[in-house]
């Protein structure tokens, strides 16, 4: 009872990916599709860490580290991407900014 | 006390990713998400990573979803409208495949990782911030002197697409 | 399971005296406030108005809760309930006091300890700026909304100095736990960080009781709620113990980042000179002296309510003054009296600077943040960092 399978933690992992994935795939704000990618790269570091445990290495915790870093990095882009797409097109849905689509 | 802990949290974290992927407005998404990297830090501690749990807080939770939900409220973003052009095909067997592939992914886990790994807490002391630092400063400093680059550029480029004007 | 019972009780102790100084806290703001302005402030509600909080609570639980049409009603109800919770939170790792034995029980005077307390602590108050913009958010008004945005851009940007200050001590105590930074401090006050060899940290105390002004949006950085701009930013639409929950959460932070200027750069519970020097006898004579006073003040009275009130109030000082020379209660209350003056210190100064300050104008705020606190503590960490690099050799 009192030690919770590492393949838990793994199928959560996959989960939250899932989920993610459904999410950038569904929905049609710009902003939720943003988020949606955070959630995978969260789920991934939850898989990152679980294996440094069973590893007993501290290497999965510095990948979820740069995992972090990363998704700052791209969080301030593309927030400032979406800014000008808005200012440009005064619209947040995917389907209406597709100049470069044809 | 681990298996309840992680049943309750993983619930949590299963619960708003849902509701991530359900709801309309962006704003209720963004809780959702948030709700998400804080039962992922309560995991994180149970793993035996302090540090990442923190930073899990501060980084995610307290910057990048502030810098979310402010530009949400910035561009006051209403509901999302529903999609005119979806193809059928797509509607009809997305999540069923997704299904499929997150049994899939299931099936390989649980026949790959054997039963005889477990983790219990305190299993696992490396986490705290000084053996992190000692590793990140030896072995990863390279990568480390990279990521700083790609902040600096991704700074650089933020500034360059928020001017005023572009010309 | 004493475990448990110990914590329970140590949680009951540390939430009733931390609700009541709230309270208390606000009654001294207006009174301080007042006599900065040449006022009177509270003064009907019992004598020099003690009882003032007290009316003040039964005026808010008996008011009217509003909720206005076309507000996002879970949210509206959410942001003030995040906001006292995550501002009472932060209390829970806050060390006041060494390890002390009383009635044969040893304990740590404080909730707990741990190791990533500083970073336990920054990440609650970062998730702080939450309540504002919800609230402001869900309020479904443009001022509420503005402030909301502001005050979002503001923590944000201020919670970067903050962090870069709170660095300089912890290399210094190489440590990331509170109590673990506080205890490296004993000695005199050549040992607090402030002044601490090979790197004392007055420039990064400086910056984190700036940056904790706005971090606590308070004057001179109180543009999310000002009042004369936006009626009162994102709480406009607020009433009762909503409201409530909003002011106590301002005065919760206000606590806290006292509390932890005290153990990060002010010694936490460590007296000013050694104890062998006797300075466990400095908390009798202050109360001795306020005792004193007051009851001279008692005896030429200049208004008449003095003779009775002010007599009364020097009989409590010196009980105070006797109860730190009891054997028993002195090892807990020395400390606690020395950590009590140093937050109690810094409060002042909170208030102190609001009666004193005007209000930032937005850009000035920014740029302040961006092109002054930032590099300033930015500088401070590097110049920090070199000296015990090179004094560790």
């Amino acid at each position: 009872m009192n030690a919770v399978p590492l393949s838990w933690y793994l199928i959560l992992s996959a989960i939250l990916f899932s989920l993610g994935v459904a999410g950038f795939l569904f929905r049609r704000n710009i902003i939720t599709v943003f988020m949606s990618i955070e959630l995978m790269l969260n789920a991934v570091n939850l898989a990152f860490i679980a294996f440094a445990y069973q590893l007993q290495q501290v290497d999965g915790h510095i990948f979820a580290l740069f995992v972090m870093v990363v998704a700052a990095a791209e969080a301030a882009v593309g927030l400032a991407i979406i800014l000008t797409v808005f200012k440009n097109r005064t619209t947040l849905h995917i389907d209406e900014v597709s100049s470069l689509r044809n | 006390m681990d298996v309840p802990l992680f049943l309750l949290f993983a619930a949590i974290a299963v619960a708003c990713g849902v509701n991530l992927v359900v709801q309309t407005h962006p704003v209720s998404s963004a809780l959702s998400l948030i709700g998400v990297m804080g039962a992922l830090a309560v995991l994180y501690l149970l793993l035996g990573a302090e540090f990442l749990a923190a930073a899990q807080l501060v980084v995610y939770a307290g910057a990048i979803m502030v810098l979310f939900i402010f530009v949400i409220m910035l561009l006051n973003a209403g509901g999302e409208k529903k999609s005119r052009n979806r193809p059928r095909l797509a509607a009809a067997l997305g999540i069923p495949l997704l299904m499929l592939f997150l049994g899939i992914i299931s099936f390989l886990i649980q026949r790959r990782v054997p039963s005889s790994m477990t983790v219990t807490f305190g299993g696992f002391t490396g986490g705290g911030p000084g053996d992190l630092g000692r590793t990140l400063f030896t072995g990863y400093l390279l990568p480390f002197e990279a990521a700083s680059v790609l902040v600096l550029i991704a700074i650089l480029g933020a500034v360059v697409l928020g001017r005023k004007e572009i010309d | 399971m004493n475990f448990f019972l110990l914590s329970l009780l140590k949680a009951g102790l540390v939430a009733a005296v931390l609700l009541t100084t709230l309270a208390y806290l606000q009654w001294v703001e207006r009174k301080v406030i007042a006599h900065i302005q040449l006022r009177m402030g509270p003064s009907r509600v019992g004598p020099h108005g003690l009882l003032q909080p007290l009316a003040d609570v039964v005026k808010l639980l008996t008011k009217e809760d509003l909720l206005p049409p076309h507000v996002n009603k879970f949210l509206y109800v959410l942001a003030p309930f995040l906001a006292v919770s995550l501002a009472l939170t932060s209390i829970a790792v806050i060390p006041f006091g060494p390890e002390i034995e009383i009635f044969g029980v040893r304990t740590e005077m404080g909730l707990t300890d741990l190791n990533i307390g500083i970073l336990f602590l920054l990440g609650i108050s970062s998730l702080g700026v939450y309540a504002v913009a919800l609230a402001g958010w869900s309020s479904n008004n443009k001022y509420s909304l503005l402030g909301a945005l502001r005050s979002s851009a503001q923590m944000v940007s201020y919670e970067l100095p903050l962090a870069l200050a709170v660095v300089g001590p912890l290399l210094l105590a190489n440590t990331l736990s509170l109590r673990g930074i506080a205890e490296q401090q004993a000695g005199s006050i050549l040992n607090w960080s402030i002044l601490q060899m090979p790197a004392p940290q007055l420039l990064g105390f400086l910056v984190f009781a700036i940056a904790g002004f706005a971090e606590t949006n308070r004057i001179p950085f109180d543009l999310p709620e000002a009042e004369n701009e936006l009626v009162a930013g994102f709480h406009t639409e607020y009433s009762s113990m909503k409201f409530a929950s909003f002011f106590m959460a301002e005065y919760a932070n206000i606590v806290t980042i006292c509390c932890l200027a005290t153990v990060l750069f002010l010694g936490g519970w460590h007296p000013v000179f050694p104890a062998s020097m006797g300075s466990g006898y400095v908390p009798v004579l202050v109360f001795l002296a306020a005792a004193g006073i007051a009851l001279y003040h008692g005896v030429n009275p200049a208004r008449p309510k003095d003779r009775i009130t002010l007599p009364a109030a020097g009989v409590v000082f010196a009980v105070v003054a006797g109860l730190f020379l009891v054997p028993v209660l002195k090892p807990v209350l020395v400390p606690l009296f020395w950590f009590g003056a140093k937050a109690g210190t810094m409060m002042f100064v909170f208030i102190w600077v609001r009666g004193t300050l005007p209000r930032f104008r937005y850009d000035q705020l920014m740029r302040f943040a961006w092109g002054w606190l930032f590099p300033v503590a930015m500088a401070n960490l590097l110049a920090t960092g070199l000296l015990v690099a090179l004094w560790a050799k």
